[in-house]
């Protein structure tokens, strides 16, 4: 037993370096099992994307080579997830799928929140005619319904996969300057902003030091939300023709082809549209841990 | 002596609101204020909440931009300097805020906040800046082991010892305490009072100590400035303020402390009414309105800070 009313000594609690502080982020981010199978699932993905030619049983088939003999087969031993229309493999297509629809959903995010995150933290720490200049910038952009805007982009810059993306990227961006802006505007009159000016931190500085940090998470939440809708606008470009182009597979154009066979052969709108749930979901629920685990406060919460 | 800081006509007015039809309201939250503070002394400022004490030490250090008035460091202007020159003038004056959960980056360890400061400054990098950084927590009674952790994880009084370090990194002559205390326990508040007035002896600083406890006030000023409604209505040594108050104001103030010992009972003024909004303020006097010996020109007249003796400062027309 521990006598009653004696120091047992002072709790060693000198904590070491940043390593230390990336090893407390991994701890709590073991701790979290929606994480570790949000994040299986994006992995199993992407390596199924990757490696695509490998792991399926027809990789021509999911280059685009129809097979008419085996048109609209329900999933069997031969295909495990059935044919579409033109008789592939839907297994084969959804793994060859994969590489266009990740990529579209996940550059078309990053391109966004790259553009658009500096410029709002710049509109709102400086407001004024900076402020005004860049808002109305975005009004111009939002003005337009997006899918007509990147429809129009992707039409100027001719039909293809690369010219898809920046077309969207570039109708997505608005929406990142709109939220950070608003987060600076509160952050910008807090008062640890107000000490960082009153040492004299430049305010580039405090922008990259003080304000980023601290409107990540939102930006982090909208992202992961954001990337299962970039890879339904991606779907909708490629339904028009100006995104991948045909024999390529792609999730979103499988599910547009496949939803006028829905009665008939169910299986083919299915599965694509499974794998775009389960990514944006995956995403979803990974982007709400990694912003529990960027947090200082709440990385070193017991769950 | 000559003044570290000076600042004449000092006035502050916010505007409020305007919209398109509403009339534009202007709060006057520091009128005239003329101020010198001396190297090396601590002058306090007492005051009630809204009085704009805390205008008053954020416009010294033009953390915000007075509307009228001019404000002299060491002989020079501040609310002339362009935003490089000021920015690098900062070094020599800083800030101590009221709530040290607010003016702590959240998302920053100790390291970073400590740091901030030398690295906007200085050339200090690598090891150099973290041992200044680990003398500086040493110093104010924090110790390395807390060099990588968050402010969440501080209790109030070692948050504001953080608050301190960063306030004098770099070795400034000039602080301003904006209630550096009043967010703190009564236990702590002394600990950080004490480390203040150590760090003032053994660095040689200058304070402009803003409270509204007047025993805080009376702890650690040298001299104590009054204010009402945005202006100051009495100016002189602590033992000037405490013993001989001239202002009816003050001796109202001070009538209120509670005194140490339980048997004494000491003749209470009270007040009648609130203090009015400086959205509105009183015309003559400011305070005539409340005043228990207010004389006609009081609601006519404003009355000027005049020198009574000793270089102390009464704004009353009953005061010559």
């Amino acid at each position: 037993m521990i006598p009653f009313g004696q120091a047992v000594g002072e709790w060693a609690r000198e904590r070491q370096p940043l390593w230390a502080e990336y090893g407390l982020m991994l701890r709590a981010f073991r701790r979290d099992w929606l994480a570790l199978v949000s994040l299986s699932i994006i992995i199993a993905f992407i390596f199924f994307a990757a490696f695509a030619p490998w792991l399926t049983p027809y990789p021509e088939q999911g280059r685009g080579v129809p097979n008419i003999a085996e048109r609209f087969q329900p999933p069997s031993r031969l295909h495990p997830l059935g044919t579409d229309d033109l008789g592939r493999d839907l297994w084969a297509r959804i793994c060859f799928g994969g590489r266009t629809s990740l990529s579209i959903g996940f550059l078309v995010v990053v391109i966004a929140v790259l553009i658009g995150t500096p410029l709002g933290a710049i509109a709102g720490f400086f407001g004024g005619w900076v402020d005004e200049v860049i808002m109305r910038l975005t009004d111009i952009f939002l003005a337009f319904p997006s899918l007509l805007l990147a429809i129009a982009i992707a039409a100027a810059l001719g039909p293809s996969f690369t010219n898809a993306m920046v077309a969207i990227a570039l109708t997505w961006w608005p929406w990142y300057t709109r939220l950070v802006r608003a987060q600076t505007l509160s952050l910008r009159e807090r008062t640890f902003i107000e000490a960082a000016r009153g040492i004299g931190v430049k305010e580039g500085t405090i922008i990259f030091r003080h304000i980023l940090p601290n409107v990540m998470t939102p930006v982090l939440v909208q992202a992961t939300m954001d990337i299962g809708s970039a890879i339904l606008t991606g779907a909708a470009m490629s339904f028009i023709g100006l995104g991948v182009q045909p024999p390529t597979a792609d999730w979103g154009q499988m599910v547009s082809v496949g939803r006028v066979y829905f009665i008939n052969a169910p299986w083919f709108v299915t599965f694509p549209g499974l794998a775009i749930f389960l990514v944006s979901l995956a995403f979803n629920l990974l982007g709400d841990s990694i912003r529990d685990i960027a947090d200082p406060r709440t990385r070193r919460a017991v769950r | 002596m000559n003044a570290l800081l000076q600042a004449r006509q000092l006035t502050k007015h916010f505007s409020l609101g305007g919209g398109w039809w509403h009339r534009r309201l202007t709060v006057r939250a520091l009128e005239w204020v003329d101020l010198d503070i001396y190297p090396g002394e601590t002058l306090g400022v007492v005051g009630e909440s809204g009085c704009g004490k805390t205008t008053l030490g954020r416009c010294l250090i033009r953390l915000i931009e007075p509307t009228f008035g001019e404000v002299f460091f060491r002989g020079e202007n501040l609310l002339k300097l362009d935003r490089a020159t000021l920015r690098q003038r900062r070094r020599e004056f800083q800030m101590v805020f009221q709530n040290p959960y607010l003016s702590l980056d959240p998302r920053m360890n100790v390291l970073d906040l400590v740091e901030e400061p030398l690295r906007a400054h200085t050339d200090l990098r690598g090891r150099a800046l973290a041992d200044r950084v680990t003398e500086l927590l040493e110093r104010v009674g924090l110790a390395r082991e807390h060099l990588y952790r968050y402010p969440h994880e501080f209790s109030g009084g070692q948050l504001q010892r953080i608050a301190i370090a960063r306030a004098l990194a770099l070795n400034p002559v000039f602080v301003v305490l904006d209630e550096p205390t009043s967010a703190l326990d009564v236990s702590v508040q002394a600990q950080i009072l004490n480390l203040l007035k150590e760090l003032q002896v053994e660095l040689g600083l200058t304070y402009l100590f803003i409270s509204h406890d007047l025993s805080v006030v009376q702890y650690i000023s040298d001299r104590i400035a009054v204010m009402y409604l945005g202006r100051i209505v009495e100016l002189g040594t602590a033992e000037q303020i405490f013993s001989n108050a001239r202002h009816p104001y003050t001796q109202a103030l001070l009538s209120s402390t509670p005194l140490p010992d339980p048997q004494a009972r000491r003749s209470r003024i009270i007040l009648p009414g609130d203090v009015p909004s400086p959205l509105n303020p009183p015309p003559g006097c400011s305070f005539h309105p409340r005043c228990f010996q207010a004389l006609p020109v009081c609601a006519t007249d404003e009355p000027r800070l005049i020198d009574v003796g000793d270089n102390h400062f009464v704004a009353c027309h009953r005061v010559r």
